[in-house]
This record gives structure tokens, sequence and C-alpha cells, in this order.
């Protein structure tokens, strides 16, 4: 929403603001201004100047010398401009002024300031002036020419400010209006809170009763058909019309609003528009059949022709304006061809009618359009607004002589509108703000708002143009607007105590970023969409379960239409854009949801898995990996030992270099080296590493509650193992070994040397364990463990291997 | 016996003195009072000693051994002292070699700011909670005096995967489902992701992170909202933070507000970082709507409360001044190693 500052200080007449001024006080009082542009910002000494004389230039062809009756007094401009004419008016910047850019409508930050010079040899004073080199555009100023001065009317007043003369000596303000002020949308609302933010009188247009003493109801006929959505249609009728351009100040005004002047009726629609918030249309009354609006729903496929030339296909949600035969417009979106107003429109049909906000919304998305009208009726207008808006209009077409007004309206209005009541409870408001405002000073605040007061019943009456007033809460903000938010005090809650507590998950998820930290990831982010593309990237096969996806019904293109049921794709995404970054030695992880379907299409909710990724390149390898996962599940008190399970089964990595993680039996992610086609599907050539942890598994495994368990007094024993096993052995199938037949005094274990070559017999490998035996209460003896150390050599002798002695 | 004696702890001094180092000083010690030694062997010839004398010469003795095995000692000490003084003149090494590094990985500046905001809230006795990322309209809408149609839907650009079930669009529905359990009081706050419609670009992602804040007591004012956010922004942005609030709407409170923070790079006079204006526009607030409390089974004659979201990201770029927003999701190692 954007409004002139001289309209609504026209409409405030004490105003008396600098447009910074008024900026910051009407933003803290609910009207949040956007910003202001002053029209007139780089422009300085432009009058109203009438050319004299035109002589050649004698040295030059295109350059002509003009004598320019200023006022005061006649200087000599030289110009190039072709429609320069002996009498003609124009805007001239005199010597030392500035102009806002050239005439090619290009603008110069700060201005072009304008010097008295030579030109080709031959004094020029000053400047004529084109439109654009005021700042403005042929959009604004119709009779502008493509190229060239702009010439203004003949009665345009020499020597006079020509920046004040074609209202250029406006501000623009614009505003950002909340979606609950419906009424805001309108000069009239916005100088409503102007003059209640300043505490000056508000002054509206006086609308006078208008019309001949015919009757409108003699030339049309109203019916609604379907009141749901229309609760009011006024009509009033406007004979023997007199297109013509409407006068400076209308457009003056249009202008600073941002529109562009065509005609009085059309000026007249817009210029009432901007100032109630009330759109309006007007028909060709001589193409409504039957004399009759109807309006009622469209038909099911119904064609319609707009005014814009388009045909639109309507179904039976819309709703239509139509006459005795056939539809004439689409209800508060846009008129039809076939009833426009044209220049030899000789009687019209006025209407202004308030139509279903969310309908209009609705049709407008249907339709694919959405107008200056339907952008308003959106909102969800005041019925109540017609009305008065319509009889402005009607007076402002006499006031201008555009036509002849007909007495009397039709006006349908199933359900009048009626104002609410609310209670004033002035101690409610201040126990809500923490204030302790006067109910005296309340009142004024409702006062400057037109709200009235009926103290009898100790009431409000709200009207109806606030709908946005409902409640106790709804007036307590009014208080506190005028009031002044900066001026309510300052406290915290006080009441009962509460502990500040992190959830078990988010403290899990904390040690989980902990610990990839000091293994070197960063922490990165990535999407929750996708493309369903990527189950291809990551060869999963067709009926792979994570191809069941949760679909966006209206999604932003292909590659956000899913929500992603694993977080790979996001790592292998961002690695792939480090190493084609050329970055070296890249390690990352995330901390992400993954959305898991439970039936598809959605039933419930879909099971939400939080994972913890970890993917990385460069040094590093498996065993690294390996390496963060044991730490971070140590940390998270899963001190028991991970198995690592060869058959995964994960297509998307290296058959021989990936493992499930297995935690009391139960699978708790999958680690692995990327297979090296996935791999060049992301466009990486390097060896990639990945590890994904299901979290929920882990948060239902963890703990913080750690026991001390003394520190070992006695000596171990140790003993060395070396073999030479057969290659497919596993080294957890030897320490499962271990664990099953090292009995209680066997403390740890662990792998010292590992060698497969030529001193070897193949198909072989070599493989030695330091094995340390510790008891709680005293020294071991050789014989203490001879019993676990045979047990041992036995089972492994079992699995082919040959112990080394 | 006595010259012998004499004679040996001369010549032992004399050779002692002469030791260079530890290993000629054994030698020497080895050769007198080692088990071949000659003191030792002076030792050994006692018992051809007249039993009178005994004493005496045993007396002397002693004492040659005493000066002797002192001798050595301090002999000792002095080398040794002497060598660990050379041993650390060789050691010297050269400290401005570079480091060896452990490299440890970045947070994500998301988290970190996230986490800047849990430790100013959770000290202040809020309760982090979190709730599901896809939900149902009801929660994000309805529950929130935003009822079907209503044009703030309209304004936020929502995600839908049926007629029922979307993208949540705030985490404020973690908030209605914190109500609904019926524990009073409630100080809370809600981090987490939330999606919007929004093309990539600079300044946009379809989606983001917001934290939202609710606290419902009883007696709970105005005043309480804009203290605790005052202390917000404080914590989070330094001391000398001015705090702005300035009427808004929003359908789930009211009465409602945006807070502005005085710019903390020009201190509020004005600068191309806050575009001269010298405030930033922060976070949304409001009094919680009665109608909010009330379709959550909270009376909202006896109950009042606060509430405020704020967004992630626009602190991260702020407080980081990260000039686009892309790059939190690119993840390049160059961004994140900055953090």
């Amino acid at each position: 929403m954007n409004t002139s500052l001289k309209w609504i200080s026209d409409l405030v007449p004490g105003l008396s603001v600098t447009p910074q001024e008024y900026m910051d006080a009407m933003t803290l009082s609910g009207s949040k201004v956007e910003g202001y542009e002053k029209m007139d910002q780089d422009l300085e000494k432009i009058v109203i100047g009438q050319v004299t004389s035109i002589a050649p230039h004698p040295d030059a062809d295109k350059l002509v010398i003009c004598q320019v009756n200023i006022g005061t007094k006649t200087i000599q401009i030289v110009t190039g401009a072709p429609n320069v004419t002996e009498g003609c008016k124009v805007p001239v910047v005199l010597d030392g002024g500035k102009v806002a850019g050239g005439h090619d409508g290009s603008k110069t930050e700060g201005g072009i300031k304008i010097k008295k010079g030579k030109l080709r040899g031959v004094e020029s004073d000053g400047m004529m002036c084109s439109i654009e080199e005021l700042g403005s555009n042929r959009d604004m100023f119709p009779l502008a020419p493509e190229e060239g001065l702009y010439i203004l009317p003949e009665d345009a007043p020499v020597g006079e400010d020509a920046v004040a003369y074609l209202g250029l000596d406006d501000t623009v303000v614009e505003y950002e209006i909340t979606s609950n002020r419906v009424d805001c949308f309108s000069v009239l609302g916005i100088a409503r809170e102007a003059a209640a933010t300043f505490r000056k009188p508000f002054v509206p247009p006086v609308v006078t009763e208008t019309g001949n003493d015919e009757n409108a109801a003699d030339y049309i006929k109203v019916t609604i058909q379907d009141a749901d959505l229309c609760s009011r249609y006024v009509a009033r009728v406007v004979k023997n019309i007199r297109i013509a351009p409407s006068p400076e100040w209308m457009q003056r005004r249009l202008r600073a609003q941002g529109i562009r002047p065509i005609n009085n009726i059309v000026d007249i629609t817009n210029y009432v528009m901007e100032e109630y918030g009330q759109p309006m249309h007007a028909y060709d009354l001589d193409t409504i059949e039957g004399r009759e609006i109807i309006v009622r729903r469209a038909e099911k496929n119904e064609k319609f022709v707009t005014l814009d030339g388009q045909e639109r296909t309507l179904d039976d949600t819309v709703l239509m304006i139509c006459d005795g035969k056939k539809p004439v417009g689409i209800a508060g979106i846009m008129g039809g061809e076939n009833s426009m107003i044209t220049d030899d429109v000789k009687t019209m049909l006025f209407e202004a009618a308030c139509f279903d906000g969310t309908n209009i919304r609705l049709s407008g998305k249907k339709i694919g359009m959405r107008t200056d009208a339907s952008a308003k009726f959106e909102k969800g207008l005041d019925p109540n607004n017609a009305m008065a808006a319509i009889n402005r209009a009607c007076q402002l077409i006499e006031e201008l002589d555009a036509g002849d007004v007909v007495g009397g309206a039709v006006d349908v209005y199933p359900q009048v509108k009626e104002g609410k009541r609310l209670p004033f409870e002035p101690e409610k408001y201040n126990r809500l703000l923490g204030t302790d405002i006067a109910a005296d000073e309340m009142l004024t605040y409702f006062e400057r708002l037109e709200i009235p007061y009926d103290e009898e019943k100790k009431e409000l009456l709200i009207p109806t143009w606030r709908q946005d007033l409902e409640c106790d809460a709804d007036l307590a903000e009014e208080v506190a607007r005028f009031f002044g938010y900066d001026r309510i005090p300052v406290s915290l809650p006080n009441g009962e105590a509460t502990t500040g507590k992190l959830p078990f998950k988010l403290r899990i998820e904390e040690i989980a970023r902990d610990i990839a930290e000091f293994c070197g990831f960063s922490q990165g982010m990535t999407y929750s969409f996708e493309s369903p593309k990527v189950y291809d990237r990551l060869l999963l096969p067709a009926d792979s379960p994570l191809r069941q996806a949760i679909a966006i019904s209206n999604p932003l293109g292909e590659d956000f239409s899913i929500m992603r049921t694993t977080s790979l794709n996001g790592m292998l995404t961002s690695l792939s854009t480090n190493m084609n970054r050329r970055n070296k030695n890249v390690r990352l992880y995330e901390l992400g949801n993954i959305y898991l379907p439970k039936q598809l299409p959605l039933t419930e909710l879909p099971d939400e898995r939080m994972q913890f990724t970890l993917g990385m390149y460069g040094d590093g390898d498996f065993y690294t990996m390996k390496g963060v996962i044991e730490e971070f599940l140590y940390k998270v008190g899963m001190t028991e030992k991970p198995v690592y399970d060869p058959a995964s089964g994960k297509p998307f990595l290296h058959p021989g270099r990936q493992a499930n993680v297995r935690y009391q039996g139960k699978v708790i992610g999958y680690l692995g080296e990327v297979h090296p086609a996935c791999a060049a599907n992301y466009d990486m050539k390097e060896r990639v590493y990945v590890a994904v942890i299901d979290m929920p598994q882990i948060v239902a495994r963890a703990t913080f509650d750690h026991k001390y368990e003394g520190i070992a007094k006695f000596p171990a024993a140790t003993r060395d193992l070396s073999m030479v096993v057969p290659k497919d052995v596993l080294a957890g199938d030897i320490e499962k070994i271990f664990d099953e037949k090292g009995g209680k005094l066997l403390e740890k274990y662990e792998l010292f040397d590992i060698y497969e070559g030529t001193q070897i017999k193949s198909g072989y490998k070599s493989m030695a364990y330091s094995l340390w035996f510790r008891a709680k209460d005293r020294n071991l003896e050789e014989a203490d463990i001879t019993g676990a150390v045979n047990r041992i050599i036995k089972a492994l002798t079992a699995i082919g291997a040959e112990l080394r002695q | 016996m006595k010259e012998k004696l004499q004679k040996i702890r001369e010549e032992a001094l004399r050779q002692i003195g002469e030791s260079k180092d530890l290993a000629k000083l054994n030698d020497v010690r080895v050769a007198i009072l080692g088990k071949k030694g000659e003191l030792t062997a002076v030792l050994k010839g006692m018992r051809d000693v007249k039993p009178e004398d005994r004493p005496l010469v045993g007396q002397l003795v002693n004492e040659t051994r005493e000066s002797i095995e002192r001798m050595l000692e301090e002999t000792k000490a002095k080398l040794e002292a002497a060598e660990l003084e050379r041993r650390l003149i060789h050691e010297v090494i050269d400290v401005t070699l570079p480091a060896k590094h452990n490299k440890v990985g970045h947070r994500h500046p998301g988290t970190i700011a996230l986490e800047e905001v849990e430790r100013i809230f959770t000290g202040m006795g809020y309760e982090v909670v979190e709730g599901p990322e896809v939900e149902y309209d009801y929660y994000n809408f309805e529950a929130l005096n935003i009822p079907a149609n209503h044009p703030a839907k309209d304004e936020q650009d929502t995600f839908y995967i049926d007629d029922k079930i979307l993208l949540r669009t705030q985490t404020s529905p973690v908030q209605v489902r914190e109500m609904e359990k019926g524990k009073l009081p409630i100080r809370m706050i809600a981090p987490g992701r939330v999606f919007r419609s929004d093309e990539v670009d600079a300044t946009h992602s379809p989606n983001f992170h917001q934290i939202e804040g609710l606290v419902i007591d009883k007696h709970i004012t105005f005043a309480d909202l804009k203290g605790t956010l005052a202390e917000f922004a404080k914590e989070l942005f330094g001391e000398e933070t001015k705090v702005k609030f300035r009427p808004h709407h929003f359908p789930f409170t009211e009465p409602s507000a945006e807070m502005d923070v005085s710019c903390f790079k020009c201190g509020g006079k004005g600068c191309r970082f806050c575009k001269g204006e010298g405030w930033i526009e922060i976070l949304g607030c409001g009094m919680v709507h009665p109608r909010v409390l009330t379709m959550s089974g909270i009376d909202p004659e006896e109950y009042t409360g606060f509430a405020f979201g704020v967004g992630l990201e626009r602190i991260a770029l702020l407080k980081y001044e990260i000039d686009d927003l892309r790059l939190l999701y690119e993840n390049d190692q160059r961004f994140l190693d900055q953090f």
C-alpha cells in the first residue's frame, strides 16, 4: 500500500511533519512504513517558462536559440528538442538548479546540476525539461511526447514552481499493512490512523446527495442469486457520459499513488478505490440485456472473455455478474469485453459490491489472475463501505461534469452488517499489558480511532470497518499502540520457578557433534527434499523400500519433490561440491531427519528418524570411519563391542567394503566405501567413505550412568598368539572366539600384526594378537590361564588356524 | 699402614679430580672401592692386623673410604650437572616450526547460533521441546487461529502432502502440542526445521530453522515479554544492545509486535549493515491469543502467556556476517572451517 503524503495531510489538516517523522511515528503506532520517496528529491529551481521566440543556431542545424519568459525576466536557452514551438509553456530549470536524470529516462543518483554555459558558442542560461528529466515518465504523464519537452497546459502560470504545478512536490509513502487491517488498504484508513497517531483531527470528504430526479431502479434491476458469495450489490446509473481528461489535481494524486491517469470516468473509479479501498466497476448500460443484473455462480467450463481480450474458462465456484442473458463480468476480478466502457459510451452502470474474500482469492488462483480489484476484495471488505464509495464516485462525476447522475441507487443488501459492541474493561487491558493506564486516557485513544463509547453500558461500539476488533486482547492492542509500545514497562515473569532442560535426545545429538568434530568432521546441512532421481544415482533397485517416499503435492520442481528417505544423497552431493572445488581431505557430518512413511498415501504422520551421517575423502579409510563410530558409541555409554556384518547388501557401497553395525544384535547403522559407480554418479573419482547411524536406536540404548570399576592393582599376564589363517576368516571370527572362550580373566586383546604375502602360503594370512589376562585380587600364575589359552587354540584350530609357536 | 691408606686416598682423590666424565669416574670408583679395588683389598687384609690395632686401623680405613666416597659423590653431581647442561644445549629446537595439528572439525554456524539461543533460554528456566516436521494442518494452522482459507495460509506458502498433512511452516505447532498436555506453567523453546515454498536464493531457502518460545503462567504480561526478549537480545548481541517493539499482526498472538535490535555493527548510528536505519528486525512476538489458549484447553481468564519466534539462519547471517544463505547448505569445507 502506498499513499501520497500530501493527500494524507489534506485529510489530516493539522499534520505538519517531515517524511522521516511521519515514518517513525506511524511505524510505532502500527502502520509500518517500509520507506518513502520524495518525488522532488533531485529537482531544484524549476519554474514554468514560456517560449517567446525561436531563432536558428548559427553553427548547428539541430539546435535552436529560444527566448524564454520565466516570469521575472526572459532568459536565453539553446535546445535541441524537436517539439519546441513559439508560445509553448515548459518546465525550465534555471542556472544552479537540478534535474533527476537524462531525457532517456535514466536517473542519476543525487540529480544532475544544470549550469549556464555555451552550446556551440551560444550562451544558454538553463534547460527546458522533458518529463523524464523531471524523474517521471510517459505512463504517469500520458500527454508527454515520446521525445522532447513536456508541454504544459496553456493556463499554466508562468514563473511559478513547475514541480508543485505537476504535483511532483509530494512524497510517496510505502506501508506494510498487515492482513487484519483491511481498512488501512485505503487512503482514508491510513489518514484515520495518522490522525490518531499525531493527535490531530481527521477530516474525511463530505459526500453530498447526488443525482437528478429520475430513479436508478427504473433503469436496472439487481438480483443476487448466491448471497453467500455476495453480501451487497449497489448499482447507480450515469447518463450522457462526457469522457474527457480528469483535472490536474486528480491526476496529481493518482500519479503519486502510482496510478496512470486515463480519463475522467476511469480516473474517478481509481481515485475512489484508492480513497475508500472499495473497487468499483463500470458497465456500458446499453450492452446490458434485459436491463437487469444477476449475481450467480458460473457454470462448469463456462467460457468468458474478460476486458483484456483473454478467454477464461470458469467453473461452478466462480462468481459471475450477468445480465438477463449472459455473463458480463467475473465478480470482483475483471469485467467482460462485451460490456466494457468505450469512448462512445452513453449510459453507464456503476457497480459497488461486496464479495466473499476467500472465494475471490480462490477464484483468482483458479483462473490465474489477480487484479487491483481482486487484491482488495480478497481481504474481505466492509459492505457498509460500498454505498459510501459509490456516492463519493457520483459526487466526483458531478464535480468533474463527467455525466448526469441518475437519482437513487439500487441497493441489494440482504443482511445488513451491524457493528459489534465490546465491553470496555480497562483493568483487563492493564493486566495483560503490565501497565497502569487510566481509563480516561484509553477512551481518548478509541475516540481518535472513531470508536464510540457507550458510557451507560460501558461498551465500545466497534465500527464495521474494524473487523479485526473481536475481543479484549484486540482492544488491549489498540490501547498499547497509542499508549506506545516503548512506554510499556519492562519486567521478567515471576511465578513458579522452572528448570531449564535439554531433552535426552538433544544431549545425545550434542555428543554426536562433539565426537564428529574431535575426529575432524565439520557439520553440514542439506535439504530435506530430494528428487526421485537420486535413487537411481544411489543405484537402488526398483523395489527398494527407500523409494517409498512422501511426495509433496505442490513442490518447487522435481529436485524438491519428495521427502528424503536416506541422508546419503545430501552427504554425497556436499562431498562432490567440495571435490569439484578441489578441497583436499574433506570430512563432513550431518544430523538431520529422514522421513519414512508408515503407509502411502499417508494415513498418519511419518516416522521422522534423525540420522547421524558421516562422509569423507582424502586421508583416512574404512577403519577411520569405524573408529569414529566406536568413539561415539563408547561416549554415549554403549560400551559393548559392536559387531560388523559384511553382508549388509547396500548397492551404493563397495561390495567388499561395507558393513552393518550391530549392537546387541540390532542393526544401528552402516558404513562403507562408496561404490565407484555410485561415486561416479556424483562426479567423484576418489575413494569416498560414509557412515550412517540411526539415532533413535542410539537414544534408546545410550546412558550417562557410569560406574567406576577401580584401577587394576595386580599385573596382567600376557600371551601372544601368532597364527596363519585362511584368508576368508575374518578378524571378527577370531575375536568372537576370544570373547567366547577367553573366560572371565581375559581382560582384552589386540591385533598387533597382520600380514599377507610371499612368506605366507597362498590362500592364508598371518595374524598376531596379544591377550591380556588379569584377576582383580591376585597375581596370575601360568596355570591360571593355560586352560583359557588352550580352549582358544582349540577353537581357532577348528576354523582352520595354524598356531605358530 | 697409615701411609698406605694416605697414599690410596691421595691417589684416589687425584684420579677423581681428573675424571672428565661419569664413565671415567665410575672406573675410578671400581678401581678403589670395587670388589677388587685397592681399598677393598686393604679391608680384606684386616685379618692380618693385630687385634689390638684393628679398631684404629678400621677407623682409618673408614675415614679414608668416606672421604673418597664424598669426593666421588660431589664430582658425580658436578659431572651430571655439566652433562645435563650439554644435553640441553644440544637439544635446542626451532619453536617457530609449524605445529602438528590434530585437525578438529567445525560446527555449522546455524548450530552455533542455535546452541547460543538454547543456552540463553535454558539458563532462564526454559525447556527445549521438539516436534514433528511433517505435521497436521490442524496443529500448524487451525489450532493457531488460522482457519481454513485464511489469507495467512497463503502468506506462508505452505508445502502440502495432502489436504490434512503438510510440512510445518513454523515451529508453533510444537507449542500447541505442549499446551495440549495441560501441564502448567510452561516455559519452553521449540527449535527446528521449517518449510516454506520459497525458491533458493541469497536470502531464501525452502527449508530453514526457527526457534519459537512460549511462556504460559498466571499474570504473564506484555511487560514480561518485553523484559525477556530485551535480556535475550543483550545476551545474544552484547550488553549494549537496545530493543524496539513495533506493533504487528500475527493470527496467534494479540497484541503482537516485531522486535528490532539496535545495529550491533554501528551501535544504532546507521551504517551499510543496517541499511542506514540503526535498527535490525529480528523477531516476531506477542501475547498468546485467547482463542489459541482456549483451543488448547487453557482458560484465558486464568492464564496468559507470550510467544516469540526467531529465524535461526537470520541470526547466523547477521551475527557472522554471512552474505548468502546458500552458503549454509553448500557445506564447502572452506566455509565451515571459519566457524
